[in-house]
């Protein structure tokens, strides 16, 4: 029976990369080989009686264990010391409380106030903050490729670049923070997504013209989907260095850089 | 107003019914974002006393926003039936709980104070009802609504097929069509979610899945989940739609954020009973879920149980097929973790039935929320046993559009094992024509999406 097809070695089954445990005829097993692999679903898993395959359970679980450790690990000391971020932290203490209490997250902590003052240089065109967000490994797989892309485009284009600065246990809006403190033109938060089951290592980019505290989410633009198998970290950061670029010229972001005006700029 | 509890020792006075039905919640992070939770357990127990010694009056005359600057308050407070409300207008909130779990009150019973509750009113008793209160109350509630087949008979739990592809592609939507229905799923719908809210794509999507249907005798009704403005265009232009979809919140600020209002509801409902394909009467499919107000920043003071209640308060307006809460989507800032979505989803799907909508769930949660699938599988149990109309089911739990995970479409046969359940009559016997459903249980071929080719 279908239900048991792992029990009988000799039965058909379909490879794809695991046994779907389906057992029908050849044509419906060349059928089934091509929706499996078409679809980014998770499609043609087969059952055990009314319940998934074991294997089917398991790949999920993994999956999804991937997901949970990204959310729940944290951004090595390797990485900030490679590109000399400056360490700062938001107001929340824990993870759980990162997950609770998003406003914490918006908000610096006294001492990272003040290691901002101290440390970084103040009234640049563009503030650079990464934050580890819903996921470290974003931060982990594409700010070593990221980011150095992004410092020589905009190095390229004469534009000033701040120290960067990487906040932990940062929500999007934290930029506004860090850009009104430091009076930076513009500010930029490379920030990891929520995970899915498919990669845990996308990243955003969030950017902001003249960062206040309070201001709000339309006035933000967003590069998303950031990761090899979305938008590459090398690409996207010669997409950012020409938003960038966009925004100090209209002085604007969000739906207050909306594409007529855009246009309208590249023409005059 | 100063508000006593009931009962000397504790001692506490509140403000406002408003404070005391939002210190009454269970605990949600939701409420905590918000700054109005209880600031003890002790306090939401005070909150308790005294929203459980509140007349039922106290709560019709205190709608949590004014009627004069909220129109779902209108619309709520205008469908009241006043000889009905005259009846049990004295009641206390805990004299409406007894009622609710008396023994001897059943579907008929509640259905003859129904037209006299407000959703203030259920969220009220729904604070003061523990997990088996609401599944026992649930489970004696039978909502049904018809469209082209039937959901909330006696006997059914019914699945919605939600084939959703990152890219809209309609021939991998139709393959995790073929394979939801191998499964069993999707007599209550095949609702597609797409990624791009256009009239292109929208119709698109529902001409692929009215096709499917049709060529396959399916008896099931589709449905393209993009804003009901973009819905309205496609099938202005001849899209094949079975079902109008929308979001709904609870105030007026918060439907304004998701672009709606009661006149464009009252215009799509005016559309869908004029243009959709399907046989009705039943054409309206609405989401739902605690906290969504307070992420539009439009709660207006108000706790997220009690806007939910006022979601279900609108959506009655429109005489639903289907209604669900999409519980554990919007992040462990309003529902922490398995045990708060849980409770949730039990509040949710009583609040929803005890409204007189044929109210079902979408059991789920994400990857940054304190929960898994053992979580979700322990709601669909809890839920099935309490009568919920339907869930919703995705291939192998997890869907890659959206970003979370739901019921799997394996979770339909288990269920309906467990709780000897089948889908709604009519889809059980196309799943025996097409020889995957015997005698209660899946056939060998069930769980191959190639029967259908």
């Amino acid at each position: 029976m279908a239900s048991d097809s792992h029990s009988d070695p000799d039965e058909p089954t379909v490879e794809n990369g695991s046994e779907v445990g389906i057992d029908t005829d050849a044509e419906s097993n060349e059928r089934l080989r091509r929706i499996v692999e078409r679809n980014p679903t998770r499609l043609g898993v087969g059952r055990a009686g009314p319940r998934p395959t074991t294997e089917a359970l398991l790949e999920f679980r993994a999956d999804h264990g991937v997901a949970r450790d990204a959310v729940h690990s944290r951004v090595s000391d390797d990485l900030l010391e490679e590109f000399g971020l400056v360490r700062l932290r938001t107001r929340v203490a824990d993870t759980d409380q990162y997950l609770a209490r998003p406003d914490l997250g918006r908000e610096l902590d006294a001492e990272s106030l003040e290691r901002l003052e101290r440390d970084c240089d103040p009234g640049p065109e563009v503030q650079i903050v990464v934050s580890d967000g819903l996921s470290s490994s974003a931060v982990e797989a594409n700010v070593p490729q990221l980011l150095p892309a992004l410092l020589d485009g905009l190095e390229a284009r004469g534009v000033s670049v701040g120290t960067p600065v990487f906040v932990e246990f940062g929500r999007v809006d934290v930029m506004d923070a860090v850009g009104e403190e430091l009076e930076a033109d513009c500010c930029v938060n490379l920030i990891g997504e929520r995970p899915g089951l498919r990669t845990a290592e996308s990243l955003s980019a969030y950017l902001v013209y003249g960062p206040e505290r309070g201001s709000a989410t339309a006035k933000k633009s967003v590069v998303s989907n950031i990761h090899d198998g979305g938008l590459p970290p090398v690409e996207a950061g010669a997409e950012l260095v020409d938003l960038i670029g966009e925004m100090l010229d209209a002085e604007a972001s969000g739906v207050d850089l909306r594409e007529d005006d855009r246009e309208f700029r590249t023409e005059s | 107003m100063a508000i006593q509890t009931t009962t000397p020792a504790a001692g506490d006075r509140f403000d406002s019914v408003v404070e005391v039905l939002a210190k009454a919640n269970e605990g949600k992070t939701g409420d905590e974002l918000a700054g109005i939770a209880a600031d003890s357990d002790a306090e939401r127990v005070a909150a308790k006393r005294a929203l459980a010694g509140m007349r039922l009056e106290t709560l019709r005359e205190n709608p949590v926003v004014p009627a004069d600057e909220d129109e779902v308050t209108r619309v709520i407070q205008e469908a009241v039936r006043e000889p009905i409300y005259d009846e049990i207008k004295d009641w206390t909130v805990a004299d409406l709980r007894e009622h609710l779990v008396a023994t001897g009150t059943g579907e008929r019973e509640i259905a003859a104070i129904r037209p006299g509750l407000t959703s203030e009113m259920i969220a009220a008793v729904t604070k003061l009802m523990s997990n088996l209160d609401l599944a026992l109350v649930t489970s004696r509630m039978e909502v049904s609504a018809r469209c082209n087949t039937t959901v909330g008979e006696a006997g059914t739990l019914s699945f919605r097929l939600q084939p959703n592809d990152p890219a809209d592609d309609v021939s991998n939507i139709i393959d995790a069509t073929r394979e939801g229905l191998s499964y069993g799923a999707g007599d209550a719908v095949i609702g597609v979610n797409p990624v791009q809210d256009s009239v292109e794509t929208t119709t698109r999507i529902l001409e692929a899945t009215h096709e499917f249907i049709e060529e396959w005798d399916v008896p099931t009704q589709n449905c393209c989940l993009s804003h009901v403005t973009t819905q309205m265009d496609a099938i202005r232009e001849g899209a094949p739609a079975d079902l109008v979809f929308q979001s709904l919140a609870g105030t007026e600020a918060g439907n304004d954020e998701f672009g709606v209002d009661v006149d464009l509801l009252d215009e799509a409902h005016d559309l869908a009973q004029r243009r959709c394909v399907s046989s009705g009467p039943n054409v309206m499919y609405f989401e739902t879920g605690q906290g969504a107000e307070l992420s539009g920043d439009a709660h207006e003071g108000v706790d997220q149980l009690t806007l939910e209640a006022r979601c279900y308060g609108l959506a009655k307006r429109y005489d639903p097929f289907l209604v669900n809460t999409v519980v554990g989507f919007i992040g462990p800032e309003y529902l922490y973790d398995g045990r708060q979505v849980i409770r949730a989803g039990l509040e949710d799907v009583f609040m929803g039935q005890l409204h007189g909508i044929p109210m079902g769930i979408d059991a789920c949660y994400t990857n940054h929320m304190q929960a898994d699938q053992n979580d979700i599988e322990n709601l669909a149990v809890l839920l099935a046993a309490a009568g919920a109309n339907y869930f919703i089911t995705v291939p192998m739990g997890d869907d890659v559009m959206l970003n979370y995970q739901s019921n799997s479409y394996h979770d339909a046969a288990a269920l309906w094992e467990l709780f000897d359940l089948g889908p709604a009559p009519a889809f059980r016997e196309w799943l025996a024509e097409m020889d995957l459903w015997l005698e209660g249980r899946l056939t060998e071929r069930a769980g191959d999406p190639t029967i259908f080719t």
